[in-house]
């Protein structure tokens, strides 16, 4: 099993998604660069937090054409497992790898804090049931409010494809959504990030059982498997 | 050439920044105001002929790149030297 | 005059004859000027002209406060081979590096940006934020954490909260982009920085020994490079000698503030600690800061004890028709000069076409000794590179008490009424309530401080706590930043003390033993003598105090000038001491874990009432002495406490300070606690953070032997720390104590019943809720920096 965290000018976080993977979940994990056009060997792609491209333009409007994106896009097409952490999430959606966008926080300040997050019934590995009720996970973004048309919400809610909603919305994200799947269920996005809890001295470590569930739904013999 | 792309959020879509223009704008004392959207101008500067295929590219580039259709409208104006 | 004259600059506006009122426009001094014509033993060009007034700028070359600056001790005496050696010295370069053991090292310091913050308050914080973080990385080092001190005027008036919104933002915007958490920092409204906000920015780094990197240029024929972001007209609009006769460029089109991209920040990181990380390759490196190519291309070479020579045609200018002047004295942001081992040009082009950035070779090292310019092919500034350092004029100012002191010194509260019982319920609020006070969340939630996934104890505590990776080993650090103003202003010798035993007294209740501090000297005018006093003042006090705990200055920055019409700011020497954690358990945290833990004064009973807050809050009073300071108790406080930590007695520890022994006591009671702090929204009437519901304190101090209350519960003597003990520890902990010659006295428990109760002496009592105290503490800031909101 191999986790591959892809790198573009500005990601700064792909060291925190490294770790995640690599220390917290003792998986073999390298990087791949943003100028790659091949993800080589990859069981799970990441698209980690930062500010890839300076957010210039839209967030994640400038890394979605990079080199490294159309294998990227090849791979989830086949059903590769994909997982985008904050402005990998924003990098996703402008994609058309997610469905929806994400603007500005509402308070129009970039909001750094942790956050108690309501896990939905969503796939198979990821639901209360294996995740518990709540999990705590933090958030860092200036741009983490959810967006989508009526005919798209009502999509994702009959789908079952919200992962997480706030339980108490810091950016005024629609329908509380922290986190979603496409509906073929393969590529996962979340705002909050599970690769700021997964050390013994962050505020919880449920990022570990989030990365676990992520990758349970392509090899669920590690959704058995304890912290 | 120059080309004026103005990208502006959808009618429907809810736009934090015009929000906080708005209160702003009224605090400064302007009466009357019905609503406030903020966009963006991106000005290009372009040596070529003002062509239909010109125009094509210049759609897909706003539709792909410039703007995100999801969230944003954009028109453009193409000016003469 | 032996030299002949430079050829006439291509550009013809600086071929216009130097005036006595040109040189006055660009600061010098009738005597420097004719200093300027000794070095160049002719007459300075135009472009040579604006190039000594930046170098010779006080900024640049703190010709006023250099003598001053030498008494700080730069060596750490207790420093062993394996441990704690200074590695670069306070002065030496851009940024000081100690030791930290097993072959690793920081490079850490603090610099202001205080000027243009309050010109431009967001691009003046970003700015400075970038600044610094380029000062260390130039070093070699991996920037991994950020830390601030600001001040600002009285939270109530709108232009401190637009300069306040302003800097947050700023420092927000770069810090955050950048990747480089922010992680702590202090805060203080005073008036007296109503208009001259102080914006003094932390960066701290780690780095291998062998990684270090020094500004200097050395092996002649090795090639110049500029990297990073191109030049343009940054920074010339605000200069104050910049005028429209200087370039054909009109004034409305030159920026007068810098403005920062941090995106061009973060690839000039990592393009440059790869750079650095191939073997031989880099000679010398430094950041283009004020001036830019000016300073690092003089620095350099004078570090170096060589000559540069650069062609400014090759420096890449993203604004057309820029001249020699322009170019030289351009405040551009994001661009370094590094010197490269002749023959591997194509190594360095190839890690900067990696990242897609510049790197342009622009000149190559000579062993004249001179900064040689050209343009187009022209000579346009020829100058001895040491002149514009090492020889900058240095000035003894001259030094007066100010008058104030007398009467404030002497001032007692004899004539005071003390505050009775209902005073004293009201003025715990208003204390927790004051913005200097109270929560600071409503700027550190917009500071990403997680990133790096390093962070154990985030903005909140008594110090920030980040986990460092080196190599395959973690260790634990420390930091935190102090200083109260207004100590200073009442004392400036005592007062300079005080923030840097502060300082200390916070690492140590988080559990680190101090190592090496960084300070920005911020001050009025020093050609005022009662300004000079005080700076020299200061200065005393933090150097004797450092010495006196064996913890020296590895750097620093001095910022003057901070005045305005009616008058100077308090002076404000900041001090940030780093220390180190042994282990991950001796992490101590200021709140209270649970009921039942009793909470012990240590130091003795506060007893004064001198430079407080609740002197200025409830009479209006500015006046008194600074608190007094007893270095050896301090010293037997702080090294016991240490050792009760690392024992595991210690439950929680926090010192007193601002507001004294109700704000600290009351500070202990507002953890996280286990549950999360749901986020807090101004005027939506939702509650706030609940934190451990329930936890309470009740304090017994009838046996306090004080003779007034206020002094008591608000006063802010020094040397006194609040521990929470478990009841089972308590024993060991007195006997401690009493066989360390440190005062302790138990002063009551942690309770569950919600509420702050404290029996007083005289036989009243007091009592708050806590969640009260709490919401008032939490929402403060908050709810003075509410936009409105639609009716």
């Amino acid at each position: 099993m191999t986790i591959a965290v892809l790198q573009f000018p500005g990601s700064n976080c792909d060291q925190d998604a490294f770790h995640l993977f690599a220390s917290g979940l003792r998986l073999p994990t390298r990087y791949v660069w943003h100028k790659e056009t091949s993800l080589g060997d990859a069981d799970l792609v990441v698209v980690p937090g930062g500010f890839s491209y300076g957010d210039y333009l839209r967030c994640g409007a400038i890394a979605r054409f990079a080199p490294v994106m159309g294998a990227v896009q090849a791979f989830a097409a086949s059903g590769g497992l994909v997982l985008g952490i904050c402005n990998g999430f924003q990098i996703l959606c402008e994609a058309g790898l997610l469905p929806g966008a994400l603007i500005r926080n509402a308070s129009l300040e970039y909001r750094c804090q942790d956050c108690a997050l309501r896990v939905e019934a969503s796939t198979a590995t990821f639901n209360p049931a294996a995740l518990g009720a709540v999990v705590r996970l933090p958030i860092g973004h200036g741009e983490g409010n959810y967006r989508i048309d009526e005919a798209g919400l009502a999509r994702l809610e009959a789908g079952g494809q919200i992962l997480l909603r706030y339980l108490d919305n810091p950016n005024g994200a629609l329908g509380d959504i922290a986190g979603v799947r496409n509906a073929a269920g393969n590529v996962f996005g979340m705002m909050p990030h599970p690769d700021r809890a997964f050390e013994r001295f962050h505020w919880s470590q449920d990022g570990l059982a989030v990365g676990r569930a992520v990758l349970a739904t392509r090899f669920p013999e590690l959704a058995l498997k304890s912290a | 050439m120059k080309v004026h792309v103005f990208v502006t959020p959808k009618k429907n879509v809810l736009d934090p920044q015009g929000a906080a223009v708005s209160h702003a704008l009224e605090s400064l004392g302007l009466r009357g105001l019905k609503g406030t959207r903020v966009g963006k101008l991106i000005e290009l500067e372009l040596e070529a002929a003002d062509t239909p295929e010109l125009r094509a590219e210049l759609d897909r580039l706003c539709r792909d790149l410039l703007s995100n259709p999801v969230i944003e409208d954009y028109r453009y104006e193409v000016a003469s030297r | 005059m032996s030299r002949p004259p430079l050829p006439p600059n291509p550009d013809p506006v600086l071929n216009q004859p130097i005036t006595a009122a040109l040189v006055a426009k660009h600061g010098v001094r009738p005597e420097e000027y004719a200093a300027i014509e000794g070095h160049l033993e002719r007459a300075p060009t135009l472009t040579e002209l604006g190039i000594f007034s930046v170098m010779w700028s006080e900024h640049c070359s703190y010709k006023n406060t250099r003598p001053l600056l030498k008494g700080f001790p730069t060596e750490k005496q207790g420093a062993t081979p394996e441990f704690g050696r200074v590695l670069v010295k306070a002065g030496e370069e851009n940024a000081g590096i100690i030791d930290v053991g097993d072959g690793w090292a920081i490079a850490f310091k603090i610099e202001s940006h205080n000027h243009p913050s309050a010109i431009e308050p967001f691009e003046g914080a970003a700015t400075g934020v970038g600044g610094i973080i380029r000062d260390i990385f130039t070093m070699g080092a991996r920037p991994v954490l950020l830390t601030n001190s600001l001040r600002f005027g009285e939270l109530s008036s709108p232009v401190t909260q637009r300069l306040l919104r302003g800097v947050v933002a700023g420092i927000a915007h770069y810090g955050n982009c950048v990747g480089v958490p922010t992680v702590g920092g202090d805060v203080y409204f005073d008036r007296c920085y109503e208009g001259n906000p102080l914006v003094n920015a932390l960066c701290l780094g780690t780095l291998r020994h062998d990684q270090i990197r020094r500004g200097k240029a050395t092996g002649v024929g090795n090639p110049v490079y500029y990297v990073g972001a191109a030049t343009g007209r940054d920074g010339l609009g605000g200069a104050a000698f910049a005028s429209k006769e200087l370039s054909a460029e009109s004034a409305s089109d030159r920026p007068a503030v810098q403005k920062g991209d941090p995106f061009m920040e973060k690839l000039l990181i990592e393009a440059c600690l790869e750079m650095m990380a191939v073997p031989g390759l880099v000679v010398g490196i430094q950041d283009m800061g004020a001036a830019g190519l000016t300073c690092s291309t003089c620095e350099t070479a004078s570090r170096g004890g060589a000559g540069i020579e650069i062609e400014l045609d090759a420096v890449p200018q993203r604004e057309s028709g820029m001249n020699s002047y322009e170019i030289m004295l351009s405040e551009s942001q994001e661009r370094m000069l590094v010197i490269v081992e002749r023959g591997r040009e194509r190594e360095i082009e190839a890690v900067f076409a990696k990242w897609d950035l510049h790197a342009a070779r622009i000149g190559f090292v000579t062993d004249t000794g001179r900064m040689v310019v050209r343009q187009h092919g022209v000579v346009v500034a020829d100058i001895p590179a040491d002149a514009l350092t090492d020889r900058a004029p240095v000035y003894q100012r001259e030094a007066r008490e100010p008058a104030y002191l007398a009467t404030t010194r002497a001032w007692t509260p004899a004539g005071l009424p003390d505050l009775d019982a209902t005073g004293i319920q009201g003025a715990l609020p208003r204390l927790l309530g004051h913005p200097t006070i109270a929560s600071k969340r409503w700027l550190y939630r917009q500071y990403d401080h997680l990133v790096q996934h390093g962070t154990v104890v985030p903005p909140g505590g008594d110090a920030a706590v980040v986990r460092l990776r080196l190599g395959e080993r973690e260790r634990f650090i420390a930091v935190s930043n102090d200083c109260n103003g207004r100590y200073c202003y009442l004392n400036p010798y005592r007062g300079a003390q005080i923030a840097m035993i502060e300082s200390l007294r916070n690492l140590v209740c988080t559990g680190a033993v101090p190592l090496a501090m960084t300070d920005n000297l911020n001050f009025g005018n020093p050609y005022k003598p009662e300004v000079f006093y005080t700076l020299r003042e200061c200065v005393r006090g933090l150097a004797d105090t450092c010495r006196f705990f064996d913890v020296p200055v590895v750097g620093g920055n001095v910022s003057l000038y901070n005045e305005s019409p009616e008058g100077a700011i308090d002076p404000t020497p900041t001090v940030a001491v780093v220390g180190l954690i042994a282990e991950e358990a001796h992490i101590t945290r200021p709140f209270v874990r649970g009921a039942g833990q009793v909470l012990v004064l240590l130091g003795g009973w506060p007893d004064e009432l001198g430079g407080s807050q609740v002197l200025g809050l409830i009479h209006g009073l500015k006046t008194g002495d600074a608190p007094a300071v007893d270095l050896a108790a301090e010293q037997r406080l702080q090294g016991w406490l240490l050792a009760e930590i690392a024992a595991g007695r210690i439950a929680a520890a926090h010192d007193l300070s601002e507001g004294g022994l109700l704000v600290a006591v009351s500070e202990m009671l507002f953890g996280p606690g286990g549950a999360v702090q749901p986020a807090v929204s101004a005027g939506d009437g939702a509650a706030t953070g609940a934190g451990t519901a329930g936890l309470g304190a009740a304090l017994e101090l009838t046996g306090a032997s004080v003779a007034r209350l206020d002094a008591l519960l608000f006063g802010e003597s020094q040397g006194r720390v609040v521990v929470a003990v478990a009841d089972s520890a308590l024993d060991a902990v007195r006997a401690s104590a009493e066989r360390a010659a440190v005062p302790a006295q138990v002063i009551g428990a942690a309770t569950a019943d919600g509420r702050l109760a404290a029996a007083l002496p005289g036989g009243a009592a007091v009592a708050w809720p806590v969640a009260e105290l709490r919401r008032g503490w939490e929402t403060s800031i908050e709810t003075a920096m509410a936009r409105p909101r639609r009716p």
